[in-house]
């Protein structure tokens, strides 16, 4: 077995700060959050060559992350915060009234580190092929990153965009698809079979790469290969195993803390099993 | 008559000399098109600038989410399609990727209202103003002929925001000069008049002009104003004029509802009531037929816009 990476002590921390932002307004979306938080972290921490003092919308000469799922968007302003891309303290405000962390990223309020407003569905990977398309026109050879849910890819737009960049070749660009299995009404499997994704990805021309996005060495690793495979003609993509609540035993594998807030007594449990490494906002 | 024409051509043509000169002006002009570079008139600015050049096949959403993408990056994308493809098709896209986003893209939207003609009302966009006036950050605009839509799209690129830009298929009268400035939100007063103010936009700005040169055969002075910008509106020019002729006609084609008329309607009603008619569709779809014949058969015509003046002359 591996020795714990540094970056777990962060997780832990990024997983403190989705729980307590959640329960203080009692709204939000943990599960997804949760389940994403490994990749969240090994990407900012270890893998976007950005750098956050200097952030700039167009990210000219800088890698770029577009979040499509957006309503895990407490997982980003966490690890936005922590990066230092906006002071911590500002978690406090999400979802409260007058803040610029909404419900959804959005641009309106000038938050550092986020380019466009995501929530509705199934829109981020058009974008992303834009953005990466933007990149090769100015000849900057950084990368495009966009993270998707997998109930999302049962939007119509995933596979436009899908079609659009294997035939344009856009090769700078990595997505990567959160397969929790979860969607609001359920399983992904009851609602609407996603079917054999990896055919999918693949007949449509994409470079197909898997990952255990909860073992955050398989996800750092991962993601490094994946730039390995930039630059090749082909779009990459990430099937990106995880399970929804990942890091609370009560919230982890199921759809039923997509969108709810855990109460006084769950936050105390979850919190348990989550220490604090570099303090709480 | 102050206007008169030597030439007919088709508003997309305009927009698609202006935008082949944007290629040539402004190297971070980019164009997209899902399907329709000829119906656009794009096909020089592909041939000029083929990595400029965007073709996205028939996926208007993704084209809309491309386009945001590349604005996020420093380009000023243009998208081409047809103006329903270009607006309810992709309502949520253009939404969320682009007006509330505030992206700097420009919907450049052809084959809008009635005169489409044949292809009947799948294709004829007649609400298309009311969806993209309705969102915060969009300007929208709708030129009245070949030269102010290649005016305009020029305008839009220097413009910082997201723009609807909506023009035609039909042949039409070119007569406004092609030196004329563009200024985005800036009424242009094509006749002066003092009994009645007839607001117009797109094709229905000629058929004013006819209709104001029939009204003074009969002793009735027609100012006719172009509002090329429907949002923002140029609520001092309106003012100006409709303070000094107590009288409105507006003439759109488009449906009534959400439309031109329904943006003056409520400028006046709250500072400047006056006797109004409007010139729309009234909430109904269109049909297949000839462009002219069915502004006569939809009431969008000469006649229509000389009797609504009469009528509300007569209401003051």
């Amino acid at each position: 077995m591996t020795s714990k990476h540094p970056l777990t002590d962060i997780c832990s921390q990024v997983r403190r700060d989705i729980l307590r932002m959640v329960h203080a307004v009692q709204s939000g979306h943990p599960g997804g959050s949760l389940g994403c938080t490994e990749y969240m972290v090994a990407l900012y921490f270890e893998i976007l060559q950005a750098i956050p003092e200097q952030f700039s919308k167009d990210g000219k000469g800088e890698d770029m992350f577009f979040l499509s799922n957006g309503h895990i968007s407490p997982l980003w302003y966490s690890v936005l915060a922590r990066k230092g891309y906006f002071e911590i303290s500002e978690l406090e405000t999400f979802r409260k009234l007058n803040s610029r962390l909404q419900g959804h990223p959005a641009t309106a309020e000038h938050l550092p580190g986020i380019r466009i407003a995501s929530g509705s569905l199934g829109q981020g990977l058009s974008v992303a092929c834009g953005a990466a398309i933007s990149k090769k026109l100015n000849n900057d050879n950084k990368k495009v990153f966009v993270l998707m849910g997998d109930g999302e890819i049962q939007e119509g737009q995933v596979w436009e965009a899908a079609m659009f960049a294997a035939h344009r070749k856009i090769d700078n660009l990595i997505a990567t698809i959160d397969l929790n299995g979860q969607q609001i009404d359920g399983s992904t499997e009851k609602v609407l079979s996603l079917g054999d994704i990896q055919a999918k990805w693949a007949s449509f021309g994409w470079d197909v790469l898997h990952m255990q996005g909860n073992d955050i060495n398989d996800t750092i690793k991962t993601l490094k290969l994946a730039i390995e495979h930039t630059g090749k003609e082909k779009p990459v993509v990430i099937l990106m195993k995880t399970e929804m609540g990942f890091g609370v035993d009560f919230m982890v594998g199921t759809h039923k803390w997509h969108g709810i807030a855990p109460n006084d007594s769950q936050l105390e449990s979850a919190l348990n099993q989550l220490p604090q490494t570099l303090g709480d906002y | 008559m102050k206007y008169t024409f030597t030439e007919e051509k088709d508003t997309r043509s305009g927009f698609g000399a202006g935008l082949l000169e944007l290629g040539k002006k402004n190297p971070n002009v980019v164009a997209l098109t899902a399907d329709l570079t000829g119906s656009l008139k794009m096909n020089d600015f592909e041939k000029e600038f083929p990595d400029r050049f965007i073709q996205v096949g028939i996926a208007e959403a993704n084209m809309m989410g491309v386009a945001a993408g590349l604005a996020v990056g420093g380009k000023i994308p243009f998208t081409g399609t047809f103006a329903n493809f270009s607006t309810g098709r992709v309502y949520d896209q253009i939404r969320q990727s682009i007006a509330y986003s505030n992206t700097n893209v420009k919907i450049c939207a052809s084959h809008a209202g009635l005169t489409l003609g044949e292809d009947g009302a799948t294709h004829q966009m007649i609400e298309d103003l009311g969806m993209m006036k309705m969102l915060p950050n969009m300007t929208v605009i709708s030129p009245c002929d070949y030269n102010e839509t290649k005016a305009a799209t020029l305008a839009v690129a220097a413009h910082h925001g997201p723009v609807y830009l909506r023009f035609g298929r039909p042949s039409w009268p070119v007569f406004t000069q092609p030196d004329e400035p563009f200024v985005i939100g800036k009424a242009k007063k094509m006749i002066e008049g003092k009994d009645v103010t007839i607001i117009a936009t797109g094709h229905l700005v000629w058929k004013s002009i006819e209709a104001a040169a029939i009204l003074e055969e009969r002793g009735i002075s027609a100012e006719v104003i172009n509002i090329h910008t429907i949002k923002p509106l140029d609520e001092e020019a309106i003012l100006a004029s409709v303070s000094k002729t107590g009288c409105v006609v507006t003439a759109e084609e488009h449906l009534r509802n959400g439309g031109l008329g329904d943006s003056v309607a409520q400028l006046l009603a709250q500072t400047l009531p006056s006797p109004m008619h409007f010139i729309a569709v009234n909430d109904t779809f269109g049909e297949s037929g000839k462009p002219l014949d069915l502004l006569i058969k939809y009431g969008l015509d000469v006649p229509n816009i000389v009797a609504a003046s009469e009528s509300v002359i007569r209401r003051k």
